[in-house]
């Protein structure tokens, strides 16, 4: 074993990148969760998000393209959603369930004839001299556009839902939709704008994986990102700042195992690779355990709201 | 300035089935409480909904202020003035006070003057609160106080209160009337809805009296007897409840030095509650939602088990018995939620008469069940507690609040218990409904059960009860004889002044 072989900076470096998908996703549903709606069709929304950014990239030429196309294609996908579950009132953990599954079948049916092919690469930010500082350069300092994207949309997140009146709104739907209803805000409005904003998001962290961090194109290569994105909202306790601390350590310890295997550390590689699923269900057990307001859940979510006349 | 404020002419509203509201025409003037009064399912609830903009009128018209007034949503009918403080409150428990309202106003300002001036109303008003607080932490009375301090920021000039009082301490009933003399010396209008005939009497002006969707009646309040506008609001005479009263029997059941810890994180402990009910017996317990009746239920039901020696019913122990064994001892009960607690929403009544008699009425033998036998159990029931329902076959979410509260004491008064322990019985039901079923309590006690009446509603315990005792805290007062005992002297009971009121009792 030789773990000098761990280049720290790089390391850094490749923790931001494996946790942007997370964090991207994340967010979307957090915004979707905070209006009350349960939507588990996250690793759906992003591998069609994933294989749509793909196609459009490589086609273009353009990874911009690219990622407003996953955008807008995992905000489609989430419409099916919305409409079923809004508008007909169908079970939400069902159909977000069912959501999951049509996105794996439909992005295959997409991506059939992009296997193997590279997609245009996505540029890096100039940072100017940010980027040749010692180990900060490396670290923190050399990532494409999308990183620094994600931080901001955090800040963006974080920002809407706490300090505006839309945000106040949007809480108050996710609380208490028929007091919400009594006082004449529109509750499926909002609702349908979250889950699209939701969808969009997943959509760009799919296309994230697909477009940057792999970066190729194979049938079901989200593998539980979207699955862990839900868990991230948990553990974050509904809360934008910790969406970050949760995505990035999850991504950390992606890297980390990563790491420690090509480092040769004496565990079965099968060990390392289930670490941080295993982190992620602990944590999940730990959260729950932990009462108060601060790990609450919006108190409507996952309820139907039909309006009364 | 002679015309009325607002002038409702003709209105009328019909729903698939039933009509609403029937050429409802009233009158409210400026700086008037006007009672809105009537029975569930009179119409009230239809018709604050169309003066708040949530449901359109088929027919007839309002006039506001000499201009036609026909709002499209509750923020229009802001605008225009009406504020409206819901029944159940329309709040949201994770937002802090301030948030809910601003949520609550068509254009709020800046968090920090609105936390100013809601400092200013509440102070002006007598209505303290703290903006920075979680509504979820509050009690009844300050959540009530957080709908009003909402809608008075908005400067309304009709306030809608539907039936206000039900969740307030008999003190908190008072401040809240301060509050609304004080408006009314403003000017501002106010439509009070409620049931209660004393607080109309004492606090409002004119009264409109609704049954069926019609106005059967318009009055001064202060000039009629509670007993003429009760029998205006049912449309027939109300007897009293009436009992032979006999003397003290056995003791039947006995709780000694009952503690337990609150089963979730919102639920209330209970402290060394300890009393006993003699048969033949009528006691009251009352108190302010949330201070352990639910919790005494269980602990009595056996849905939670307590320390042995604290449930003694006839010398028998039955501390650690879960309800089947008490059922079967005598001791049976009846919770306060109907829906989903006393009685499964979608399953039939035949099926809800099972869950609860099968051991003590023999429905089942050999672990099958007497189909049979269940069917006529529950066609007894809704014989003898006249349940309006097409028959046993229908689902208990079907029934009505009343007619299902009918069906759920009467499946228990049924099965001729020991010891009966009831919480909330009246709860949101009719006046006729809530008679049949305090009597029908009154009867099983003069036929020589022990009946424990768990109840908010004070005038309900007064009418019933022998003897009464507040619960404040998961702490149980000692018992007092309910003759001769007045309102002032059970508030502060309820609000907790135990030692003071023992000493004073001796």
């Amino acid at each position: 074993m030789d773990l000098s072989a761990i280049s720290p900076e790089l390391m850094v470096a490749s923790l931001m990148v494996a946790s942007t998908p997370l964090l991207l996703a994340a967010l979307g549903e957090l915004v979707v969760e905070k209006a009350g709606v349960l939507n588990l069709g996250v690793e759906g929304m992003m591998i069609t998000g994933a294989i749509c950014g793909f196609a459009i990239a490589v086609e273009s030429g353009s990874p911009v393209l690219g990622f407003g196309a996953a955008a807008l294609g995992g905000a489609a996908l989430s419409m099916v959603f919305g409409a079923l579950v809004l508008g007909l009132l169908s079970n939400q953990v069902a159909t977000g369930l069912a959501l999951t599954l049509f996105g794996l079948g439909l992005s295959s049916l997409v991506g059939q004839s992009y296997v193997g092919i590279k997609p245009p690469s996505t540029p890096r930010l100039d940072l100017g001299p940010l980027s040749d500082l010692p180990f900060f350069g490396r670290a923190f300092f050399s990532h494409d556009w999308m990183v620094y994207a994600s931080l901001a949309l955090t800040v963006a997140v974080w920002w809407v839902l706490n300090r505006t009146r839309t945000g106040l709104t949007l809480r108050a739907i996710g609380e208490n939709h028929d007091a919400a209803h009594a006082l004449g805000l529109k509750v499926l409005g909002y609702r349908l704008a979250a889950i699209a904003f939701g969808g969009a998001m997943a959509g760009l962290g799919g296309a994230y994986l697909s477009l940057v961090r792999v970066p190729q194109w194979t049938e079901g290569m989200t593998a539980g990102a979207g699955w862990i994105a839900l868990a991230i909202v948990v553990f974050a306790s509904w809360r934008a700042g910790r969406i970050l601390i949760g995505a990035y350590l999850f991504g950390g310890l992606t890297v980390l195992q990563l790491n420690l295997q090509a480092a040769g550390v004496a565990l079965p590689v099968e060990y390392l690779s289930m670490s941080p699923y295993l982190v992620t269900i602990l944590v999940l057990v730990v959260m729950s355990r932990r009462k108060g307001r601060s790990t609450a859940a919006p108190a409507s979510l996952g309820k139907p709201f039909h309006a009364q006349a | 300035m002679t015309t009325p404020l607002l002038q409702i002419e003709g209105v009328t509203k019909a729903y698939p089935g039933v009509i609403a509201n029937n050429n409802v025409s009233l009158t409210i003037g400026r700086g008037e409480v006007h009672a809105l009064l009537g029975e569930n399912g009179a119409g009230k609830s239809t018709l604050v909904k169309m003066l708040f903009g949530l449901v359109t009128p088929d027919a007839g018209q309002m006039v506001l202020d000499d201009a036609p007034y026909t709002p499209a949503s509750p923020e229009a009918a802001r605008e225009a003035g009406v504020g409206m403080v819901f029944q159940h409150f329309s709040l949201f428990d994770a937002l802090d006070v301030a948030e809910n309202v601003a949520l609550g106003m068509s254009d709020p300002p800046p968090r920090r003057d609105l936390a100013q001036r809601i400092r200013e109303v509440s102070e002006d008003y007598g209505l303290p609160l703290d903006p920075a607080q979680i509504v979820g932490d509050l009690s009844a009375g300050e959540r009530q106080r957080v709908e009003i301090v909402r809608c008075l920021l908005g400067k309304p000039r009709l306030l809608i209160m539907d039936e206000p009082t039900s969740v307030l301490t008999p003190q908190e009933v008072d401040l809240l009337f301060d509050t609304l003399r004080t408006l009314r010396g403003e000017g501002t209008s106010i439509l009070y809805i409620s049931h209660k005939l004393e607080e109309i009497r004492a606090l409002c002006d004119h009264a409109t009296i609704l049954r069926h969707g019609e106005v059967v009646g318009q009055c001064v309040p202060a000039e009629e007897s509670a007993g003429r506008l009760a029998e205006l609001m049912v449309g027939r005479r109300l007897d009293p409840p009436t009992r032979p009263r006999s003397a003290p029997g056995a003791v039947a059941l006995e709780i000694r030095d009952l503690s337990l810890p609150p089963p979730h994180a919102f639920g209330t402990a209970l402290r060394q509650v300890s009393f006993s009910v003699t048969s033949g017996e009528v006691v009251g317990i009352g108190g302010v939602a949330g201070n352990g009746q639910d919790e005494l239920l269980s602990a009595l039901s056996g849905e939670r088990l307590s320390a042995p020696g604290t449930v003694t019913l006839d010398g028998t122990d039955l501390s650690r018995k879960g309800p089947e064994p008490r059922r079967l001892a005598g001791l049976l009960a009846a919770p306060e939620e109907r829906l989903g607690h006393a009685a499964a929403p979608d399953m039939s009544l035949s099926e809800n008469t099972i869950v609860s008699a099968a051991g003590r009425q023999g429905l089942a033998r050999r672990g099958l069940i007497d189909w049979g036998a269940a069917k006529d159990f529950a066609e007894g029931i809704i014989a003898r507690f006249d349940v309006r329902t097409p028959g046993p076959g229908t689902t208990a979410r079907a029934l009505s609040g009343g007619n299902l509260q009918k069906y759920v004491i009467g499946r228990e008064i049924l099965q001729d218990p020991r010891v009966l322990v009831v919480n909330q019985p009246t709860w949101g039901v009719d006046a006729a409904a809530a008679a049949t079923i305090r009597q029908a309590l009154l009867d099983l006690a003069a036929k020589g059960a022990a009946v424990i009446v768990i109840s908010q509603d004070l005038d309900e315990l007064m009418e019933v009860s022998d003897r009464f005792a507040a619960l404040t805290e998961g702490r149980l007062s000692p018992f007092r004889p309910t003759e001769g005992l007045t309102v002032s002297e059970i508030g502060l009971m309820l609000g907790g002044a135990h030692d003071m009121e023992a000493a004073h009792a001796h």
